[in-house]
């Protein structure tokens, strides 16, 4: 349901609340779950982002986005240099993604010392997004709510750990989701919560055996 | 719950003796868990960045394509020699609606309301309105309230997308919504704005979305004008006594009906409309060069 603010609003930067606004979201939110700013980023455009998308100023506000932006920055028009200045590496090619939205963009992300991460993430209009990859698995999230993303191995017990953890730290769960790659493989829960999940409780959750990454977005 | 209807919101404001825009300030409210102050705020935030936006304008500044920028300081100085056909009031809306629109196209910042292609009607009659005339800022942001619950009303019956409806669900819905805000600025009753905003829907009712490349430039920042114009001519009609024969709610009806029949080639695909012209063509060519 459409807040009256999602109708008068987003305050942002033009021309278009899908190609502009949703991709610098996108960058964001990519960010985000990655955890840094990359030092390498490699942007792929699929659909009407690929058609329209430079028109649109979508190349330069997923950089932006990527660089930590919001859509309303006005520095995202130079978002190109400003990712020079700051040493981010990129590059912007058109891809044909299968049976994805008609806008969609794919982000591999690198940086020294960690695992290089790769987010597919399609725009809706009015400056929303939704994440429907992460590293492979199909996930579906907004970042609009506090959304813990914890990726662990397929094995019984995880979502009791989690629920365990989240209860001791009084975090009331809103949703959660949970995907796999395959049975026995690797899974990614989304949890939106109601609350900030504390340091304290992501390190535990780091810590439980089976568990790889654990992530938090905070709404925004 | 936000309201399905004008019948439902007016039925509210009737049984608890209060304005259209309190109640929806209520909903929001409740709906979104925050203080009527806190929202009343972030509303406060969205006036100022329409007024910011406004003065950000730069008559030197072009889109990328170059197809559009210049048209907010040409309208400018054509008012400035004092001889327009519509007015010096009617001048500066037409000016504001395409700096708007122009500062979109340019990647500078706006307030998407409802969307960004339709962002200049709103600021086009609401800020040149305020700034030409003693009105207190409060009374303006009610008038937002107005213009959200009215565009909520339309996204829950119809939409709000140009690819789902065509033009009339951005330039058209904007204008509709700009036509109930600034009917209650000059103290419209609730009917009264039900009337201003169904007025202004049917005017453009069947509005198509054709934009040239694929840009959000031709036609829609001069489309902005329309929707602006159309707005005040609308509001005026409405404060004149003049009633919509249709309600509002079912000319929003009429408006998803419209917008389902509507060809897709005629709604944000860039294939129909101006955008199929020989002429668009040509520009499409020069800009992939």
């Amino acid at each position: 349901m459409a807040s009256i603010f999602d109708i008068l609003g987003p305050v942002m930067v033009g021309p278009s609340s899908s190609h502009t606004a949703g991709a610098a979201r996108i960058g964001m939110v990519a960010r985000q779950l990655f955890g840094r700013q990359p030092r390498k980023a490699t942007v792929y455009l699929h659909g009407s982002f690929a058609a329209t998308g430079k028109g649109h100023g979508t190349d330069r506000a997923l950089i932006a986005g990527l660089l930590g932006m919001k859509p309303d920055d006005m520095r995202i028009p130079e978002s190109f240099e400003v990712a020079k200045e700051e040493g981010m590496e990129f590059s912007i090619a058109e891809k044909e993604i299968k049976e994805a939205h008609p806008n969609t963009a794919q982000v591999i992300m690198e940086a020294e010392g960690v695992n290089p991460m790769k987010v597919q993430a399609y725009s809706i209009g009015g400056g929303r997004i939704r994440v429907c990859k992460v590293d492979g698995i199909d996930v579906n999230f907004s970042g609009e709510s506090n959304t813990l993303i914890i990726r662990n191995v397929d094995e019984p017990g995880m979502i009791k750990e989690v629920a365990a953890a989240l209860s001791n730290a009084q975090i009331n769960i809103a949703t959660m989701q949970v995907f796999r790659d395959k049975r026995g493989g690797y899974a990614i829960m989304v949890v939106e919560t109601d609350q900030i999940v504390p340091e304290e409780a992501m390190k535990e959750l780091e810590s439980k055996k089976g568990i790889i990454r654990v992530k938090f977005l905070v709404a925004n | 719950m936000s309201y399905q209807s004008m019948e439902e919101a007016q039925v509210r404001c009737e049984k608890e003796g209060i304005q259209f825009w309190k109640a929806v300030q209520l909903e929001d409210a409740k709906e979104r868990d925050v203080t009527e102050e806190a929202s009343w705020k972030e509303m406060k935030r969205m006036w100022q960045a329409m007024s910011d936006g406004l003065d950000a304008y730069e008559p030197e500044l072009m889109s990328r394509s170059r197809m559009v920028g210049r048209e907010g300081g040409l309208m400018d100085a054509y008012r400035e020699a004092g001889d327009t056909l519509c007015g010096d009031f009617m001048a500066k809306v037409m000016s504001n609606a395409l700096k708007m629109g122009c500062n979109n196209a340019c990647m500078k910042r706006i307030v998407a309301a409802p969307t960004a292609g339709a962002c200049g009607v709103m600021p086009a009659v609401l800020v040149t309105y305020y700034r030409e005339y003693d009105v207190p800022e409060e009374k303006m942001i009610e008038a937002l309230y107005v213009a959200a619950g009215i565009g909520q009303i339309i996204a829950n019956r119809a939409y709000l997308a140009g690819a789902s409806g065509g033009c009339q669900a951005e330039v058209g819905s904007g204008s509709g919504m700009a036509a109930a805000a600034i009917c209650h600025v000059k103290g419209g009753d609730t009917a009264k704005i039900g009337h201003a905003c169904a007025m202004a829907l049917k005017n453009l009712m069947g509005l198509v979305c054709d934009p040239v490349g694929g840009l959000v430039e031709v036609p829609c920042v001069k489309r902005n004008v329309g929707g602006a114009f159309n707005a005040i001519a609308a509001a005026d009609m409405a404060l004149a006594g003049i009633e919509s024969q249709i309600p509002v709610d079912q000319v929003i009806d009429a408006m998803k009906e419209v917008g389902d029949k509507m060809d897709v080639s005629l709604r944000e695909t860039g294939f129909g409309g101006v955008a199929a012209s020989v002429k668009a063509a040509e520009i499409v060519k020069r800009m992939n060069m």
